[in-house]
Protein backbone atom coordinates (compact mmCIF):
# COMPACT_ATOMS: atom_id res chain seq x y z
CA UNK A 1 0.00 0.00 0.00
CA UNK A 2 1.47 3.16 -0.78
CA UNK A 3 0.22 7.11 0.71
CA UNK A 4 -0.11 9.57 -1.83
CA UNK A 5 1.08 12.74 0.22
CA UNK A 6 1.04 16.38 -0.26
CA UNK A 7 4.20 16.92 -2.09
CA UNK A 8 6.81 19.63 -1.47
CA UNK A 9 6.83 21.65 -4.79
CA UNK A 10 9.46 24.38 -3.36
CA UNK A 11 11.55 25.17 -0.67
CA UNK A 12 9.41 27.10 1.64
CA UNK A 13 5.91 25.26 0.93
CA UNK A 14 4.05 23.96 3.62
CA UNK A 15 1.00 23.95 2.77
CA UNK A 16 -1.37 23.52 -0.54
CA UNK A 17 -4.85 23.84 -1.55
CA UNK A 18 -6.52 20.56 -3.71
CA UNK A 19 -7.90 21.60 -5.94
CA UNK A 20 -9.26 18.73 -7.92
CA UNK A 21 -8.63 15.15 -8.44
CA UNK A 22 -7.68 13.69 -11.59
CA UNK A 23 -8.80 10.44 -11.12
CA UNK A 24 -11.19 8.51 -9.11
CA UNK A 25 -10.81 5.88 -6.59
CA UNK A 26 -10.74 2.66 -8.40
CA UNK A 27 -8.77 3.95 -11.28
CA UNK A 28 -5.82 2.27 -12.66
CA UNK A 29 -2.60 4.42 -12.03
CA UNK A 30 0.77 4.58 -13.41
CA UNK A 31 3.87 6.14 -11.89
CA UNK A 32 4.43 9.35 -13.74
CA UNK A 33 0.56 9.73 -14.19
CA UNK A 34 -1.16 12.72 -12.91
CA UNK A 35 -3.61 12.26 -10.38
CA UNK A 36 -4.31 15.90 -8.63
CA UNK A 37 -4.26 19.63 -9.00
CA UNK A 38 -2.93 21.34 -6.00
CA UNK A 39 -2.86 25.01 -5.83
CA UNK A 40 0.66 26.47 -4.32
CA UNK A 41 1.27 29.63 -3.10
CA UNK A 42 3.02 30.13 -6.73
CA UNK A 43 0.85 28.39 -9.52
CA UNK A 44 -1.54 25.12 -9.69
CA UNK A 45 0.43 22.38 -10.13
CA UNK A 46 -0.40 18.76 -11.52
CA UNK A 47 0.76 16.08 -9.11
CA UNK A 48 1.96 13.06 -10.42
CA UNK A 49 2.11 9.44 -8.91
CA UNK A 50 5.08 8.26 -7.63
CA UNK A 51 3.61 4.57 -7.86
CA UNK A 52 1.68 2.40 -10.14
CA UNK A 53 -1.73 0.17 -8.88
CA UNK A 54 -4.84 1.05 -8.31
CA UNK A 55 -6.13 4.19 -6.29
CA UNK A 56 -8.20 2.68 -3.41
CA UNK A 57 -9.14 5.85 -1.55
CA UNK A 58 -9.17 9.52 -2.08
CA UNK A 59 -8.81 11.23 1.30
CA UNK A 60 -8.38 14.81 0.59
CA UNK A 61 -11.52 16.83 -0.95
CA UNK A 62 -11.05 19.60 -3.28
CA UNK A 63 -10.77 22.70 -1.44
CA UNK A 64 -8.84 21.06 1.38
CA UNK A 65 -5.59 22.98 2.41
CA UNK A 66 -3.34 20.01 3.01
CA UNK A 67 0.10 20.44 4.59
CA UNK A 68 2.90 18.90 3.03
CA UNK A 69 3.72 15.48 3.84
CA UNK A 70 -0.06 14.68 4.58
CA UNK A 71 -1.75 11.42 3.13
CA UNK A 72 -4.08 12.86 0.42
CA UNK A 73 -4.47 9.14 -1.24
CA UNK A 74 -4.23 5.59 -0.74
CA UNK A 75 -2.95 4.10 -3.75
CA UNK A 76 -2.95 -0.28 -3.62
CA UNK A 77 0.61 -1.36 -5.13
CA UNK A 78 0.49 -3.91 -8.16
CA UNK A 79 0.22 -7.61 -7.20
CA UNK A 80 -0.01 -6.84 -3.07
CA UNK A 81 -3.49 -7.48 -1.49
CA UNK A 82 -5.61 -4.71 0.17
CA UNK A 83 -4.62 -6.55 3.96
CA UNK A 84 -0.65 -7.01 3.02
CA UNK A 85 -0.16 -3.93 5.87
CA UNK A 86 -2.93 -3.74 7.97
CA UNK A 87 -4.24 -7.04 8.64
CA UNK A 88 -5.53 -7.11 11.99
CA UNK A 89 -3.67 -11.33 12.51
CA UNK A 90 -0.21 -9.51 12.24
CA UNK A 91 -1.09 -6.88 14.49
CA UNK A 92 -0.59 -8.13 18.34
CA UNK A 93 -2.38 -4.42 19.59
CA UNK A 94 -5.82 -3.43 18.65
CA UNK A 95 -5.49 -1.52 15.72
CA UNK A 96 -6.58 2.16 16.13
CA UNK A 97 -10.36 3.00 14.44
CA UNK A 98 -9.72 4.26 10.91
CA UNK A 99 -9.43 8.11 10.63
CA UNK A 100 -12.91 9.77 9.91
CA UNK A 101 -12.54 8.94 5.87
CA UNK A 102 -15.42 10.64 3.82
CA UNK A 103 -16.93 7.94 1.45
CA UNK A 104 -14.92 7.90 -1.55
CA UNK A 105 -18.50 8.71 -3.95
CA UNK A 106 -18.83 11.98 -2.22
CA UNK A 107 -15.24 13.44 -3.64
CA UNK A 108 -16.04 15.35 -6.72
CA UNK A 109 -13.61 14.33 -9.54
CA UNK A 110 -13.43 16.57 -12.61
CA UNK A 111 -15.67 14.28 -14.80
CA UNK A 112 -15.23 16.05 -18.26
CA UNK A 113 -11.54 16.66 -19.85
CA UNK A 114 -9.04 15.47 -17.79
CA UNK A 115 -7.39 18.99 -18.82
CA UNK A 116 -7.26 22.03 -16.47
CA UNK A 117 -9.56 25.31 -16.45
CA UNK A 118 -8.40 27.22 -19.46
CA UNK A 119 -8.08 30.58 -17.88
CA UNK A 120 -5.20 33.06 -18.56
CA UNK A 121 -2.92 33.97 -15.34
CA UNK A 122 -4.44 37.36 -15.05
CA UNK A 123 -8.33 36.04 -14.70
CA UNK A 124 -7.16 33.40 -12.45
CA UNK A 125 -5.12 35.20 -9.72
CA UNK A 126 -8.46 37.78 -10.26
CA UNK A 127 -10.82 35.39 -9.36
CA UNK A 128 -8.53 33.94 -6.66
CA UNK A 129 -8.80 37.42 -5.29
CA UNK A 130 -12.57 37.87 -5.63
CA UNK A 131 -13.06 34.23 -4.10
CA UNK A 132 -14.84 33.23 -7.43
CA UNK A 133 -14.71 29.93 -8.41
CA UNK A 134 -13.08 29.52 -12.05
CA UNK A 135 -14.29 26.34 -12.93
CA UNK A 136 -17.95 28.23 -12.87
CA UNK A 137 -17.10 30.57 -14.79
CA UNK A 138 -18.06 30.23 -19.03
CA UNK A 139 -15.01 31.45 -20.94
CA UNK A 140 -15.32 33.64 -24.13
CA UNK A 141 -11.57 33.91 -24.50
CA UNK A 142 -10.04 31.26 -27.86
CA UNK A 143 -11.28 27.68 -27.16
CA UNK A 144 -12.81 29.08 -24.34
CA UNK A 145 -10.61 30.01 -22.34
CA UNK A 146 -11.58 32.12 -19.31
CA UNK A 147 -10.34 35.90 -19.94
CA UNK A 148 -10.33 38.82 -17.21
CA UNK A 149 -13.19 40.08 -18.75
CA UNK A 150 -15.72 36.84 -17.36
CA UNK A 151 -14.02 37.04 -14.10
CA UNK A 152 -14.98 40.98 -14.29
CA UNK A 153 -18.70 40.03 -15.31
CA UNK A 154 -18.55 37.20 -12.81
CA UNK A 155 -17.74 39.58 -10.41
CA UNK A 156 -20.91 42.12 -10.82
CA UNK A 157 -23.01 39.24 -11.58
CA UNK A 158 -22.39 37.74 -8.12
CA UNK A 159 -21.68 40.91 -6.54
CA UNK A 160 -24.15 40.20 -4.04
CA UNK A 161 -23.22 37.37 -2.26
CA UNK A 162 -19.74 37.00 -2.84
CA UNK A 163 -17.25 38.43 -0.70
CA UNK A 164 -13.62 39.37 -1.99
CA UNK A 165 -11.27 37.19 -0.17
CA UNK A 166 -8.73 38.84 1.62
CA UNK A 167 -5.25 37.46 1.91
CA UNK A 168 -5.15 35.70 -1.01
CA UNK A 169 -3.72 38.02 -3.32
CA UNK A 170 -1.46 34.97 -5.02
CA UNK A 171 1.53 37.85 -5.94
CA UNK A 172 1.91 38.70 -1.86
CA UNK A 173 2.07 35.21 -1.57
CA UNK A 174 4.33 34.28 -3.87
CA UNK A 175 6.75 37.52 -2.65
CA UNK A 176 6.45 36.06 0.71
CA UNK A 177 7.44 32.12 -0.47
CA UNK A 178 9.86 34.07 -2.10
CA UNK A 179 11.59 35.86 0.58
CA UNK A 180 11.37 32.64 2.56
CA UNK A 181 13.50 30.59 0.30
CA UNK A 182 15.31 33.43 -0.44
CA UNK A 183 16.10 34.43 3.60
CA UNK A 184 16.82 31.13 4.08
CA UNK A 185 19.53 31.02 1.67
CA UNK A 186 20.73 33.93 2.66
CA UNK A 187 20.96 32.46 6.45
CA UNK A 188 22.19 28.97 5.85
CA UNK A 189 24.46 29.43 2.68
CA UNK A 190 27.84 30.93 2.79
CA UNK A 191 28.27 31.67 -0.85
CA UNK A 192 30.78 32.59 -2.79
CA UNK A 193 30.56 34.14 -6.59
CA UNK A 194 32.72 33.60 -9.73
CA UNK A 195 32.40 35.14 -13.04
CA UNK A 196 33.97 35.08 -16.52
CA UNK A 197 33.19 36.59 -20.07
CA UNK A 198 32.89 34.36 -22.71
CA UNK A 199 33.03 35.05 -26.31
CA UNK A 200 29.81 33.79 -28.08
CA UNK A 201 31.05 35.10 -31.52
CA UNK A 202 31.28 30.84 -32.53
CA UNK A 203 28.00 29.78 -30.53
CA UNK A 204 26.28 32.66 -32.20
CA UNK A 205 27.38 32.28 -35.77
CA UNK A 206 26.74 28.59 -35.38
CA UNK A 207 23.13 28.94 -33.97
CA UNK A 208 22.95 31.68 -36.90
CA UNK A 209 23.70 29.28 -39.76
CA UNK A 210 21.60 26.51 -38.18
CA UNK A 211 18.43 28.25 -37.71
CA UNK A 212 18.69 29.39 -41.11
CA UNK A 213 18.48 25.97 -42.36
CA UNK A 214 15.66 25.09 -40.39
CA UNK A 215 11.78 25.80 -40.79
CA UNK A 216 10.56 28.75 -37.89
CA UNK A 217 9.18 25.82 -36.03
CA UNK A 218 12.21 24.34 -34.97
CA UNK A 219 14.55 27.06 -34.40
CA UNK A 220 17.06 27.06 -31.24
CA UNK A 221 17.10 29.91 -29.18
CA UNK A 222 20.78 30.55 -27.56
CA UNK A 223 19.78 30.29 -24.13
CA UNK A 224 19.34 26.46 -24.99
CA UNK A 225 22.86 26.14 -25.81
CA UNK A 226 23.61 27.54 -22.31
CA UNK A 227 21.43 25.23 -20.61
CA UNK A 228 23.30 22.51 -22.56
CA UNK A 229 26.88 23.75 -21.83
CA UNK A 230 25.82 23.74 -18.00
CA UNK A 231 24.50 20.58 -18.06
CA UNK A 232 27.40 19.10 -19.80
CA UNK A 233 29.87 21.27 -17.60
CA UNK A 234 28.10 19.40 -14.42
CA UNK A 235 29.33 16.34 -15.36
CA UNK A 236 32.92 17.39 -14.99
CA UNK A 237 32.20 19.37 -11.77
CA UNK A 238 29.85 16.97 -10.67
CA UNK A 239 29.75 18.46 -6.76
CA UNK A 240 28.07 21.31 -8.24
CA UNK A 241 25.04 19.03 -8.96
CA UNK A 242 23.42 18.02 -5.46
CA UNK A 243 21.41 19.04 -3.00
CA UNK A 244 21.90 20.16 0.65
CA UNK A 245 19.96 17.60 3.25
CA UNK A 246 20.66 16.89 7.10
CA UNK A 247 23.79 18.65 6.90
CA UNK A 248 25.83 17.08 4.15
CA UNK A 249 25.40 17.50 0.24
CA UNK A 250 24.44 14.58 -1.90
CA UNK A 251 25.48 14.53 -5.26
CA UNK A 252 22.58 14.06 -8.06
CA UNK A 253 23.49 11.21 -10.79
CA UNK A 254 21.00 13.18 -13.00
CA UNK A 255 21.33 16.86 -13.99
CA UNK A 256 17.97 18.65 -13.99
CA UNK A 257 18.39 22.08 -14.70
CA UNK A 258 15.86 24.51 -12.86
CA UNK A 259 15.17 27.52 -15.63
CA UNK A 260 14.57 30.69 -14.04
CA UNK A 261 10.76 31.40 -15.89
CA UNK A 262 9.64 34.98 -15.16
CA UNK A 263 6.04 35.21 -15.27
CA UNK A 264 4.26 38.08 -16.69
CA UNK A 265 2.56 38.56 -13.75
CA UNK A 266 5.22 39.25 -11.54
CA UNK A 267 7.77 36.74 -9.53
CA UNK A 268 9.31 33.34 -11.21
CA UNK A 269 9.13 29.92 -11.39
CA UNK A 270 12.42 27.45 -11.37
CA UNK A 271 11.09 24.46 -12.67
CA UNK A 272 13.29 21.38 -13.92
CA UNK A 273 14.62 20.68 -17.52
CA UNK A 274 15.08 16.65 -16.62
CA UNK A 275 18.62 14.95 -17.63
CA UNK A 276 19.01 17.77 -19.67
CA UNK A 277 22.43 16.38 -20.36
CA UNK A 278 21.16 13.62 -22.31
CA UNK A 279 18.85 16.01 -24.27
CA UNK A 280 19.72 17.00 -28.14
CA UNK A 281 19.46 20.70 -28.62
CA UNK A 282 16.52 19.71 -30.66
CA UNK A 283 14.68 18.41 -27.75
CA UNK A 284 16.15 20.71 -25.16
CA UNK A 285 14.39 23.47 -27.09
CA UNK A 286 10.91 21.57 -27.37
CA UNK A 287 11.15 20.41 -23.48
CA UNK A 288 11.99 24.51 -22.35
CA UNK A 289 9.26 25.82 -25.06
CA UNK A 290 7.17 23.63 -23.52
CA UNK A 291 7.96 24.26 -19.89
CA UNK A 292 7.98 28.13 -20.48
CA UNK A 293 4.39 27.52 -22.06
CA UNK A 294 3.18 25.82 -19.00
CA UNK A 295 4.81 27.92 -16.42
CA UNK A 296 2.98 30.92 -17.69
CA UNK A 297 -0.49 28.74 -18.01
CA UNK A 298 0.08 27.77 -14.51
CA UNK A 299 0.17 24.02 -15.31
CA UNK A 300 3.65 22.74 -14.01
CA UNK A 301 3.91 19.05 -12.92
CA UNK A 302 4.88 18.90 -9.80
CA UNK A 303 8.25 16.93 -10.60
CA UNK A 304 9.48 19.70 -12.17
CA UNK A 305 9.24 22.09 -9.25
CA UNK A 306 10.46 19.37 -6.68
CA UNK A 307 13.69 18.34 -8.12
CA UNK A 308 16.06 20.64 -10.00
CA UNK A 309 19.77 20.25 -9.34
CA UNK A 310 20.91 23.10 -10.14
CA UNK A 311 19.68 26.52 -10.78
CA UNK A 312 20.36 28.62 -14.29
CA UNK A 313 18.86 32.44 -14.57
CA UNK A 314 19.42 34.70 -17.53
CA UNK A 315 18.46 38.23 -17.46
CA UNK A 316 20.04 38.97 -20.34
CA UNK A 317 16.74 39.77 -21.53
CA UNK A 318 16.26 42.75 -19.25
CA UNK A 319 19.75 44.46 -20.76
CA UNK A 320 21.17 42.98 -17.65
CA UNK A 321 25.04 42.04 -18.31
CA UNK A 322 26.20 40.28 -14.64
CA UNK A 323 23.56 37.97 -12.38
CA UNK A 324 24.81 37.59 -8.83
CA UNK A 325 22.63 34.81 -7.69
CA UNK A 326 21.15 33.78 -4.73
CA UNK A 327 20.95 30.08 -4.25
CA UNK A 328 17.83 28.24 -4.23
CA UNK A 329 18.32 25.90 -1.21
CA UNK A 330 18.47 22.99 -0.88
CA UNK A 331 20.37 23.19 -4.23
CA UNK A 332 24.43 24.30 -3.93
CA UNK A 333 24.49 26.19 -7.22
CA UNK A 334 23.20 28.70 -9.59
CA UNK A 335 24.84 30.01 -12.87
CA UNK A 336 23.64 33.25 -14.02
CA UNK A 337 23.77 34.08 -17.68
CA UNK A 338 23.65 38.13 -18.94
CA UNK A 339 22.66 39.50 -22.12
CA UNK A 340 24.93 39.20 -25.42
CA UNK A 341 27.04 42.64 -25.76
CA UNK A 342 29.46 43.55 -28.42
CA UNK A 343 32.72 44.17 -27.10
CA UNK A 344 36.33 44.99 -28.01
CA UNK A 345 37.84 41.90 -27.51
CA UNK A 346 41.83 40.48 -28.11
CA UNK A 347 41.61 37.64 -30.69
CA UNK A 348 45.49 36.78 -32.29
CA UNK A 349 46.73 39.82 -30.74
CA UNK A 350 44.22 42.39 -32.67
CA UNK A 351 41.58 44.38 -30.53
CA UNK A 352 38.04 43.31 -32.94
CA UNK A 353 34.78 43.90 -32.21
CA UNK A 354 33.39 40.39 -30.35
CA UNK A 355 29.67 39.16 -29.17
CA UNK A 356 30.76 38.61 -25.07
CA UNK A 357 28.73 37.17 -22.62
CA UNK A 358 29.42 37.18 -18.43
CA UNK A 359 28.56 33.84 -16.89
CA UNK A 360 28.47 34.20 -13.07
CA UNK A 361 28.50 30.99 -10.51
CA UNK A 362 26.74 31.44 -6.86
CA UNK A 363 27.73 28.25 -5.28
CA UNK A 364 27.68 26.86 -1.55
CA UNK A 365 30.78 27.16 0.32
CA UNK A 366 30.20 24.28 2.19
CA UNK A 367 30.34 21.89 -0.75
CA UNK A 368 32.86 23.66 -3.21
CA UNK A 369 35.78 25.93 -3.32
CA UNK A 370 36.59 28.66 -6.19
CA UNK A 371 39.20 26.39 -7.78
CA UNK A 372 36.20 24.10 -8.67
CA UNK A 373 33.91 26.58 -9.57
CA UNK A 374 36.46 28.02 -11.57
CA UNK A 375 37.05 24.42 -13.07
CA UNK A 376 33.18 24.51 -13.98
CA UNK A 377 32.87 28.31 -15.31
CA UNK A 378 35.60 27.53 -17.58
CA UNK A 379 34.50 23.94 -18.70
CA UNK A 380 31.37 26.16 -19.94
CA UNK A 381 33.60 28.68 -21.46
CA UNK A 382 35.17 25.98 -23.83
CA UNK A 383 32.34 23.50 -24.12
CA UNK A 384 30.36 27.06 -26.27
CA UNK A 385 33.28 27.06 -28.81
CA UNK A 386 32.51 24.29 -29.97
CA UNK A 387 28.74 24.66 -30.16
CA UNK A 388 28.17 21.73 -32.81
CA UNK A 389 29.30 19.22 -30.50
CA UNK A 390 26.93 19.88 -27.32
CA UNK B 1 -19.89 50.90 -41.90
CA UNK B 2 -17.55 50.18 -44.42
CA UNK B 3 -17.01 46.59 -44.97
CA UNK B 4 -13.77 45.10 -43.17
CA UNK B 5 -10.82 44.67 -45.50
CA UNK B 6 -8.42 42.23 -46.18
CA UNK B 7 -5.97 44.16 -43.67
CA UNK B 8 -8.36 44.65 -40.74
CA UNK B 9 -9.05 41.19 -40.81
CA UNK B 10 -4.62 40.54 -40.68
CA UNK B 11 -4.25 43.00 -37.87
CA UNK B 12 -7.03 41.22 -35.93
CA UNK B 13 -5.68 38.32 -36.33
CA UNK B 14 -1.91 39.45 -35.08
CA UNK B 15 -3.67 41.10 -32.35
CA UNK B 16 -5.69 38.14 -31.20
CA UNK B 17 -1.72 36.21 -31.77
CA UNK B 18 -0.67 38.43 -29.98
CA UNK B 19 -3.09 38.23 -26.88
CA UNK B 20 -2.61 34.74 -26.11
CA UNK B 21 1.12 35.36 -25.83
CA UNK B 22 0.61 38.23 -23.78
CA UNK B 23 -3.15 37.57 -21.97
CA UNK B 24 -3.09 40.27 -19.65
CA UNK B 25 -2.12 42.93 -22.27
CA UNK B 26 -4.25 45.69 -23.91
CA UNK B 27 -3.72 44.88 -27.53
CA UNK B 28 -6.40 47.39 -28.49
CA UNK B 29 -4.33 50.10 -27.46
CA UNK B 30 -0.78 48.88 -28.47
CA UNK B 31 1.26 52.38 -30.25
CA UNK B 32 2.19 50.85 -34.08
CA UNK B 33 5.37 51.92 -34.18
CA UNK B 34 6.89 50.99 -31.06
CA UNK B 35 8.40 47.60 -30.50
CA UNK B 36 5.95 44.72 -29.11
CA UNK B 37 8.85 43.85 -26.50
CA UNK B 38 8.96 47.53 -25.09
CA UNK B 39 5.20 47.36 -24.88
CA UNK B 40 4.37 43.55 -24.00
CA UNK B 41 7.69 42.65 -21.86
CA UNK B 42 7.88 39.96 -25.07
CA UNK B 43 10.93 37.77 -24.29
CA UNK B 44 12.83 35.80 -26.82
CA UNK B 45 10.77 32.71 -26.41
CA UNK B 46 6.97 34.95 -26.95
CA UNK B 47 8.51 36.63 -29.38
CA UNK B 48 9.79 32.93 -31.11
CA UNK B 49 6.22 31.69 -30.68
CA UNK B 50 4.70 34.93 -31.55
CA UNK B 51 6.75 33.96 -35.22
CA UNK B 52 5.81 30.69 -35.04
CA UNK B 53 2.04 31.30 -34.92
CA UNK B 54 2.34 33.97 -37.47
CA UNK B 55 4.19 31.31 -39.65
CA UNK B 56 1.32 29.01 -39.43
CA UNK B 57 -2.16 31.27 -39.50
CA UNK B 58 -0.35 32.94 -42.61
CA UNK B 59 1.61 29.88 -44.01
CA UNK B 60 4.84 32.51 -44.84
CA UNK B 61 8.51 31.54 -44.37
CA UNK B 62 9.96 34.12 -41.74
CA UNK B 63 13.78 33.75 -42.22
CA UNK B 64 15.65 34.58 -38.42
CA UNK B 65 16.90 37.00 -40.69
CA UNK B 66 13.72 38.98 -41.40
CA UNK B 67 12.86 38.69 -37.24
CA UNK B 68 13.05 42.72 -36.86
CA UNK B 69 10.88 43.49 -39.60
CA UNK B 70 7.97 41.68 -37.40
CA UNK B 71 8.73 43.71 -34.01
CA UNK B 72 6.35 46.18 -34.80
CA UNK B 73 2.43 46.13 -35.40
CA UNK B 74 2.88 48.26 -38.30
CA UNK B 75 6.22 46.00 -39.36
CA UNK B 76 4.35 43.34 -39.18
CA UNK B 77 1.26 44.53 -41.34
CA UNK B 78 3.46 45.38 -44.32
CA UNK B 79 5.52 42.78 -44.44
CA UNK B 80 1.98 40.47 -44.61
CA UNK B 81 0.22 42.40 -46.72
CA UNK B 82 3.72 42.23 -49.37
CA UNK B 83 3.50 38.76 -48.78
CA UNK B 84 -0.35 38.45 -49.94
CA UNK B 85 0.44 40.41 -53.09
Amino acid sequence: MAEFLMPTLGADMTEGTLVQWKKRAGDRITKGDIIAEVDTEKAAIDVEAHATGIIERLISRPGDKVPVGTVMAIIREEGRPTTSIASPQTIATPPAPPPPVPRTEDIPVATTQPGRVRISPAARKLAAERGIDAGQLQGTGPEGAITLEDVERATVTTAEGAKPVSGTDRQARMRQTIAAAMARSKRDIPHYYLSTTIDMGRAISWLTETNEQRPVTERLLYGVLLIKAVALALRRVPELNALWKDGEAGRSERIHIGTAISLRQGGLVAPALHDADRLSLSELMQHFQDLVKRARAGSLRSSELSDPTITVTSLGEQGVETVFGVIYPPQVALVGFGKVVERPWVADGLVVARPVLIASLSADHRVSDGHRGGVFLAEIDRLLQEPQSL
Amino acid sequence: MSKPTAGDETRTMVLRILSEIAPEADTASLQPDVSFRDQLDLDSMDFLNFVVALHKEFHLEIPEADYPHYMTLNGCLARLSAARS
